[in-house]
């Protein structure tokens, strides 16, 4: 397979496995690219790219903006904070406003699940989901798997666990999606509150105890609470939390075998996991945020393939 | 498609692959100071037939070799019907003031040597770049680039294609599209 199979890139779950190969493939050719004294390509010279972010971002808007400038792409920068959807205009007028202006393709983030999707169907130009509500987040889920088959060589086969606020991550269902497409084993593990109702149906497992999970996996991703996005109380208090999910080294280091630890950030240390802990070599938080700008060029790159001028 | 058509056999291949190292030793010396690029994907083999053959002229020759993707940089990317797939870069030294001798097995418009151009100055300042081919398909440049060291020379019309293949059934052919 040479192509992506899709037009934009909306959710893992619109992929096939073939087009996670292809763009893990691509990956490893930007990622050479990025390590060297140069780090900068003209494949997309002539192609600009829109960053709509509806919602707050550090990483993952620094990280687009950093992989399409890597790709010698033109970027417009957008935050929702600071512009006229404060003074009412709809999501199609504002980005049929900013298309007029020939921009060719859209990174958008927004805290409404399906945003991207709606979008998608009403614009002409490639979209990627940079986060939709609680709904998906698939560039960081393929850099989340980019990431163990470093480790690792392979996903196939891998034990993940994913900790922490399954009901509210984008992060964790774009997850799930991905590996298990990728053949590795999947379990969730955080209170009860916090799992989404039919969460098996996915064809993951649910673990409650948190030394359990860390004694069967391969891998832990840590997820954070997501305050922001919860209006009732889930558990009694973080403090609480902490001591029932949290990952310290004194629990690290009481397993049998050495695991490897992820976390998509931001971080909440000293309640999911702790400094030492995300400072750890163990930890490969900061190989995640560099092979997210290789993922980015490597889903930019493709998808502007199909932009003919 | 017609039948394709043998313009080199193995033991010619071999014959000019002998006198492209002679000149390359002329104006190499030890090879101290030049690094053997060969492009992706066809050019790296015939790089790795050079290295071969150089080797076993002196032993002593220190040969340092690369391969170079210029996919990225090509100027044809989202202008074509198949998508463009990199090959993997190996250049694990830097190529500020080296002598580097670019490697392609056909040289045909030009337009892969001149993007192999760009991509070689993201690694450094050369001191001079050279191109090698094992076939100058003449007459048909798009832009204004020309080999230093050529295997053989050949005029062939547009719609036919020169095609190396390498391995234990080694041979030059021209087949027409």
């Amino acid at each position: 397979m040479s192509t992506l199979s899709v037009k934009h890139l909306l959710g893992i779950k619109n992929l096939q496995k073939e087009d996670i190969d292809l763009i893990f493939k691509t990956a490893d050719n930007f990622k050479e690219v990025i390590n060297r004294p140069i780090r900068k390509v003209p494949s997309l010279r002539d192609i600009t790219i829109a960053n709509l972010f509806f919602e707050n971002s550090t990483r993952t808007r620094l990280s687009f903006e950093l992989a399409e400038k890597r790709l010698s792409a033109d970027t417009l920068n957008f935050s929702a904070a600071s512009s006229s959807v404060k003074k009412g205009e709809t999501l199609i007028d504002t980005v049929n406003n900013i298309l007029a202006m020939k921009v060719d393709m859209i990174v958008m983030r927004h805290p409404d699940a399906g945003a991207s999707t709606f979008l998608a169907n009403h614009v002409d130009v490639p979209i990627v989901n940079a986060g939709d509500g609680t709904h998906e987040h698939p560039t960081q889920a393929l850099l989340d798997a980019y990431s163990i088959r470093e480790k690792y060589g392979d996903v196939n086969g891998k034990k993940v666990v994913i900790i922490g606020d399954i009901l509210h991550s984008r992060v964790a269902l774009s997850n799930i999606f991905c590996l298990k497409m990728l053949g590795a084993e999947v379990k969730v593990c955080g209170p009860s509150t916090l799992m989404p109702k039919y969460i098996e149906s996915l064809g993951v497992g649910y673990e409650p105890y948190l030394m359990t999970a860390l004694e069967w996996c391969d891998v832990a991703n840590m997820l954070r609470i997501q305050l922001e996005r919860q209006d009732t109380k889930f558990f009694p208090s973080l403090k609480e939390y902490s001591m029932m999910y949290g990952l310290n080294k004194k629990r690290l280091d009481s397993l049998s075998k050495q695991i490897t630890v992820m976390h998509p950030g931001p971080i909440n240390r000293g309640v999911e996991i702790t400094s030492d802990v995300a400072d750890s070599k163990q930890a490969i938080i900061l190989d995640q945020v560099e092979n997210g700008v290789a993922i980015r060029m490597a889903v930019l790159y493709l998808l502007a393939n199909s932009i003919k001028k | 498609m017609s039948k394709p058509k043998s313009i080199l056999d193995k033991q010619q291949i071999q014959i000019i692959i002998n006198r492209l190292c002679q000149q390359l030793v002329e104006n190499h010396d030890d090879f101290s100071n030049t690094i053997l690029i060969g492009l992706q994907p066809r050019g790296v083999q015939l790089c790795q037939r050079i290295k071969a053959y150089l080797k076993s002229i002196n032993s002593k020759f220190e040969l340092k070799i690369g391969s170079l993707d210029i996919t990225f940089y090509r100027d044809d990317f989202r202008r074509r019907e198949d998508p463009l797939i990199a090959s993997s870069t190996s250049l694990d030294v830097s190529l500020e003031g080296k002598k580097v001798v670019v490697i392609d097995d056909v040289l045909y418009t030009g337009r892969s040597v001149r993007a192999s151009l760009d991509a070689l100055l993201d690694y450094g300042r050369p001191l001079s770049i050279e191109l090698l081919v094992l076939i100058d398909r003449r007459l048909s440049r798009h832009v204004p680039i020309q080999p230093d060291y050529v295997g053989c020379t050949i005029d062939v019309v547009a719609d036919e294609r020169v095609s190396v293949e390498w391995g234990d059934n080694e041979r030059v052919i021209l087949k027409s599209e």
